[in-house]
Formats: C-alpha cells, structure tokens, sequence
C-alpha cells in the first residue's frame, strides 16, 4: 500500500533536487527556471497528498492555484530570459552577475 | 547727579556705534563720534572730581540694572562714586579724550581708524566700568573688558607678527593674575556671603586673625585673600613677575601705549588695592607681601630702563618702575600717597608718551634712539612738552616752593615708606631712591639721546626710505608731507652728515594740543592737589584706608629724606649729561668694562628666556605631546580614523558577498528560510 510517506518521501526528494538544481547549476538560466518548477511541482504533490490523506479539497484547489502562478513565473521567466539573451548574446548562469554590488 | 551714567555708557555707545558702523560711517564720522563722546565725559567728570575736591559731595551708588540672584549669591549693576572712583574718572576720561584727539593726527594714514577708534573707546568703557564698580564681579568685568581692549589694541596691526605675538602674551599673562583674582574673588565669596565691596570691606576687620584651609594648609584667611587678589594686580599692572607682557605691548600704536599701558589700565591694580585698602589693612603678611613686590618692580624695572635703546621700551620699563613706587606706597599704607602718583603719573607718562610717539611721528616711525639726536631744533614743541614731562617724572621741584607733578607724588611716597617705621619700609624707601636715580638717569638720557647731540639718522632704516622715497608696507604708513619732502630734499644730495638729507616735521595741532593740556597737567598735577590728595582726610572720605598716623610721621621725617629724591634727582641728571653730553663714548667704554652686567640687564634680567625655558617651551612640548600621542596617536586612531577603517574593511568583506550570482543569492535565501523556521520549530 502506497502511504502518505511515499508521497512525502518523492516530494522531498523533487524538492531537494529543485534546490540543487538552483545552486549547483552553472550552465544556464533555464535549467533554473526548470528547478523552480522542480520545487513548485514539490509542494504540489505535498499540497495534494496531504489533501487526499486528510479529506479537505482545500490544498488540491491550491494545488490549482500554484499551478497557475508556476505557469505565469514560466512564460515571465522565458521572456526575460529572451530579452536578456539578446542584450547579452549569453545566458550562462556564471556571466549573470550584473547585480554585483 | 546722574550724569555718572552718561560718562560711563557714553563712550560704550560711541564703541558700539563706531565698531558696528565702520566703513559705513567713514573716518571722519567715526572719529568725531568717539572722540566727541569722550569729551562730553570728561566734561562731565571733572565737576564730580572738583566737587569731592571741595568737600562738598557724598559718596553714593546709581543702581543701574540687577544682574544675578542666585541663592546667596546677589549682585547688580551699579555705579560707586566715590572720592576714589571720581579721581580715576577724570584721570581715565582725560587721558582717553586727550588720546582720542591725539590719534587723529598719529593715526592719520591707518586704514583702519574706525575700528581703531571704537576699540579705543571700548577700553575707555571697560575702564570706567572697573574703577566704577560696586561689587567685584563687576570689577572683574571691567578688568577682563580692558584686557579684552588692551589685546585688541596691542594686535591693531595684526598684520605684523610681532605685534601679534605680542599682544597674546599680553592677553596670557594677565590670565596668569586674573587666575589669582578670580580665586581671591571666590574666595572672599566664600569667607564673606558676598561680593559687594562695602560689605566685605566692612567685614574684613572681623575676618582678621581667622584661618582657612588652602592648598591641604591652614593659612591666615585674609592673607589668602588679599595675596590672591594682589595676584590679579600684579599682572594687570605689570609687577615683577608678571611683567613681561608690558615692554612688548609696545607694539601697538604709540597712542594706545599712552592711554593703556601708561595711564590707565596698569593702574588698575593699584587701584584695586586701594579700593580693597581695609581688607588688606587686616594682613600685615599680605601688605608686606605688596611693599616687596612694589619695591622689587620698581628698582627692576629701573635697572632695565637705563639700557633700552628703544624709546617707547624705555618709557615702558619707567612705567613698570612708577607702578612699583604706587605698590610700595600702598604696601606701607599710604594708600593716598598711591593714587597721588598714579594721579600724576597718569598725566606726565601720558605725556611723555604721546611726546615720544611724534618723535616716531617726525622720525618716520623709526623707534631707536641711536638714530635719533638732535631734535631739538627741528621739533621743538615736542621737546619741550617731553622735557616737562622727564621734569615731571624725575620730581624736579624745590621744597616748599613748586615743584613738577613728581616731586609730590613721588618725595610723598618715599616720605611715607620711610615714616612707616617698618624694616620694609625702610628697605623700600631705600629702593626707591635708588630707582629715582635711575628714573633721572634713563629719563634725562632718553632726552639728551634725542634732542641733543649731532643727527644720527642716516643709520635708520626707516631714514633711508623715506628719504629714497623707497614704500615698505608699515601698516601706518608715514605722513604724505614728509614723503615728498623726501623726494624733494633728494634732488639736492646728502645735504649733511648724518642727516641723511631727512627734514623732521613738528607733528600735526591735533597731537600738539594734548601735548600742551598734558604738560599743563604734568607742571601743575601734583602743587595744585597735594593738599587734598596726601593731607586732606576729609578729602577721601572713608573710600580708602586712610592712615592718620602714618600722614602725621611723614612730616617729621628727617630732612635729608626729604631732600633725598631730589639730590639723586640731581645726581641721575648729572649723569646722564656727562655720559651722553660731555663725554658720549662714556657709555660704549663703561659697557665694555662691565658687559656682563650690561648684558644681564640689557636683556631684562633674562626674564623672557627663563619663562620661555620654564613655561613657553614645557607648554609647547606638553600640546605637541597631547597632539602628536594624543590626539593623532589615540583619539583619531581609536576615533573617527579607526571608525572609518573598520567600515572600509568591513565593506571589502560584504563586497564579496555581493557576488551578483544568482545561486549565491538563492542559497543565502535559503539557508535564511532554514534559519527562520528552526527557530519557529525549535523555539
């Protein structure tokens, strides 16, 4: 039988993938992008499984709502990505460093 | 009888408006202002010292405002006037009207005579202030506010660096005795409840004989006090000691020399004591104290006098010398033989001042004897107002007949130390013979120096430019008329030896009539107000300790003390006719003889060299210690300097955390969530 830790286990593990794929990664700007989808998608499976074990349909109708924010941070993400990408001619992670104080 | 009141605030006004005015008024607005002011309130003084002359006035107090009220401690403005207080007005307001009318010529080519003028007459104010005052806050106000004046006036010419100097050793040692005044201020506060003057003069008897505790020792209360006030006297009137400023203060314009470092404000310690006559009636220690350091000045200063080339230095240390006869005086208790001098003296040192300032005037400012000579001819009204005033000072008179305004004073003074019967009398007495015959000496040589004699001017500096027509930047240039006097006589060559072709002019009416009043008052000063000065009690009327018995012992003084100031009087002429007259290679012969001697007091018995090895170097080593070690070394370091590296650091540091990489930032956000919710979890 399949329980709630499973569900907890597989998430973690997503999650911590999510959070090293943001640290580790030093070869461009959309694998970060990708990560933090990592990570939302994480606590998407949380959000529904907890609503499942617990019988309240109010975390699968936030489920919904991440779903629908990870989709609007993807598309804003791509488009600075794009703009970015032709002000810079480059989108490796390690060239990004014009916030330097 | 208010008019008090116009005396004193008149001349305050014309300082206030004349100094705020300045360019705005113009010279010759600012200069009628003050110099009107000043004679309004000599007009008005001369009434108030006539009527206390004739017995018919009263000493009382205009109240002016209240000033503090502080628990025990209340004080209020007011005026005293006195038989004391009414001798200084018309000796202050005299000399200052007469100065003020002098400066009009001796400062004509400043730049700067409004300001000089409404400094002038600030002095004026503060001295009337002083001699005025009621309580001895208000004493110490006008004694700071003729500091104050005396610094301004010594550094007019603030472009020369020596005059700068001078006036703020001026200014630091007064504070040395204004330390010891405001001591003894404090601590007659502290004896007595209060600092009204009548209070604790009435006081000071009982306090006789009482003891305090001062410095971890018991000491004689009124000893303390009356040492610590004389203290402030002592630099205020240049006794031995605190003298040093006196000679060099000469660097202010000649006229200010007269008004303040001859006539007035050094006098203002002997008048204090006499005010405070009945506290130091009550220490003998403390009066002996006086009598010392009065003779020990007076024969000092003397000594120094007789070997200065400079004019107005030699006139300065006579100065010093006449202020320690008024300190002996005072000491041995003749405290109206004191304020006689200062009476006389004030009028016969103003003059010989004023007289040596047109000299500098005729002489394009060149102050050094050796450059002078035969003068008489060329300026001859100043000759003989100066020859008045040296037969003023060196006490030329025959007994019982007339005499010059020194003969009283002086042969009353040491009449008096000698009838006071004490040992220090005796031994002041004896001083002061000794120094009026240096007086007669260095007075008569400074005349024959200048007046007599072959020219000698070619030698001067300040000869050979005017005469070459050549312009240095002396801040009172010389007057235009010798100037081109100068231009002219050159067409025709060195006329003479020892000219150097150089014309003397008589100096302008406006510095020849206060000549002519002060020559009046140096011949008459002393015959016309003897009387009332040194035999009359009625005359002071309780506004000084009057010694009945001490006046009664003067007139049976043997006859040979009577004669005795006169004789060396005769003796330092003679003298000083032989040595620079007669035979005038005496002087460099009798110098070689004895150099060490001559070296000693030429440099004023190396006073400036020991206080500078003593005071001015330690000082200097102490800032440069507490600047170098302390403030750079410590307060900057660990201050502001250490501050501002310890954000430079600290910024190279935080720069680094500032990489601009994303993941740095991420991972910095992260461990943060991490911190945040252990603690919610853990806490």
């Amino acid at each position: 039988m399949i329980g709630i830790e499973h569900y907890v286990v597989v998430s973690s593990i997503l999650f911590v993938l999510g959070v090293l794929g943001i640290f580790l990664n030093r070869k461009n700007v959309i694998v970060i992008l990708m990560a933090i989808e990592l990570i939302l998608l994480a606590v998407n499976i949380n959000l529904v499984a907890f609503s499942s074990f617990l019988g309240d349909l109010t975390g699968q109708v936030f489920a919904m709502f991440v779903l629908t924010v990870a989709a609007g941070e993807a598309a804003i993400g791509l488009a600075i990505l794009v703009i970015y990408f032709r002000g810079r001619g480059t989108i490796a992670v390690d060239d990004v460093n014009r916030m330097k104080g | 009888m208010q008019s008090i009141l116009f005396i004193v605030f008149l001349p305050l006004l014309a300082a206030i408006i004349g100094g705020l005015g300045n360019r705005m008024l113009g010279n010759a607005v600012v200069k009628t202002l003050t110099t009107g002011a000043l004679f309004i309130a000599c007009a008005l003084s001369w009434p108030i010292f006539l009527s206390f002359l004739g017995g018919n006035a009263e000493a009382h107090v205009v109240p002016v405002l209240k000033w503090v009220q502080s628990g025990a401690l209340t004080f209020d403005w007011a005026l005293r006037v006195d038989t004391l207080t009414a001798v200084m007005l018309v000796v202050i307001t005299t000399v200052s009207a007469l100065v003020h009318l002098y400066s009009w010529g001796y400062m004509e080519e400043d730049p700067d005579q409004p300001r000089f003028f409404a400094y002038l007459s600030l002095f004026t104010f503060a001295m009337l202030m002083l001699v005025t005052a009621d309580n001895l806050v208000q004493m110490f106000f006008g004694w700071e506010g003729v500091g104050l004046a005396s610094y301004l006036l010594i550094g007019f010419w603030f472009k020369k660096p020596t005059a700068n100097a001078a006036a703020i050793k001026a200014f630091v040692v007064n504070r040395v005795g204004d330390l010891g005044f405001m001591l003894g201020i404090f601590g007659t506060f502290l004896v007595f409840g209060t600092v009204s003057i009548p209070a604790i003069l009435e006081a000071a008897p009982g306090m006789a004989g009482s003891t305090i505790g001062f410095l971890g020792y018991r000491f004689d209360t009124m000893t303390v006090l009356c040492i610590l006030l004389f203290i402030g006297a002592m630099g205020k009137s240049a006794q031995l000691g605190l003298h040093t400023w006196l000679p060099d203060a000469m660097e202010g314009p000649t006229p200010v020399s007269a008004l303040i470092h001859a006539a007035t404000m050094v006098t203002a310690g002997v008048f204090m004591v006499c005010r405070l006559s009945p506290m130091f009636e009550t220490s003998p220690t403390a009066l002996s104290f006086v009598t010392f350091i009065g003779a020990a000045t007076c024969f000092f200063a003397a000594t120094v006098g007789t070997t200065q080339w400079d004019i107005k230095r030699v006139i300065a240390y006579s100065t010093c010398s006449q202020l320690g006869y008024m300190f002996f005086a005072a000491g041995v208790g003749a405290y109206g033989a004191a304020m006689f001098h200062l009476f006389t003296h004030a009028f016969f040192k103003a003059l010989l001042f004023l007289g040596a300032g047109s000299v500098i005037h005729a002489m394009h400012h060149e102050q050094d004897m050796r450059y002078y000579g035969a003068l008489r001819k060329e300026i001859p009204l100043t000759f003989w107002a100066m020859t008045a005033g040296t037969l003023a000072i060196t006490g030329v008179g025959l007994l019982g007949v007339f005499g010059f305004a020194g003969f009283y004073s002086k042969d009353a003074i040491l009449e008096a130390a000698f009838a006071s019967g004490k040992e220090l009398g005796v031994f002041a007495f004896w001083t002061g013979v000794i120094a009026a015959l240096m007086t007669s000496f260095y007075s008569w040589r400074l005349v024959f120096l200048t007046f007599f004699g072959k020219p000698r001017w070619a030698g001067s500096e300040h000869i050979q430019h005017a005469v070459h027509g050549d312009h240095h930047d002396h801040p009172a240039e010389e007057h235009a008329g010798a100037e081109t006097e100068g231009h002219h006589e050159h067409g025709h060559g060195h006329a003479a030896e020892g000219t150097a072709g150089y014309h003397p002019h008589e100096s302008p009416l406006s510095m020849l009539i206060p000549l002519g009043v002060l020559t009046l008052g140096a011949v008459f000063s002393g015959f016309l107000f003897q009387r009332g000065f040194i035999e009359d009690a009625a005359f002071w009327n309780g506004a000084i300790f009057y010694n009945e018995h001490l006046m009664h012992a003067m007139h049976e003084v043997p006859l040979w003390v009577k004669l005795s100031a006169t004789v060396v009087m005769l003796l330092g002429l003679l003298t000083a006719w032989f040595a620079y007259i007669r035979k005038p290679d005496l002087p460099g012969r009798f110098v070689e003889q004895f150099s060490v001697l001559h070296k000693f007091v030429y440099n004023k018995w190396y006073f400036d060299e020991l206080y500078n090895f003593l005071f001015v170097r330690p000082a200097f080593w102490f800032g440069r210690m507490f600047w170098k070690i302390g403030d750079i070394g410590i307060i900057d370091r660990f201050g502001p300097n250490g501050a501002a590296w310890l954000v430079d650091r600290g910024a190279v540091v935080a720069k680094k955390v500032q990489s601009g990489y994303l993941y740095s930032y991420a991972l910095v956000m992260l461990l943060g969530l991490v911190g945040a919710i252990s603690w919610v979890m853990v806490g």
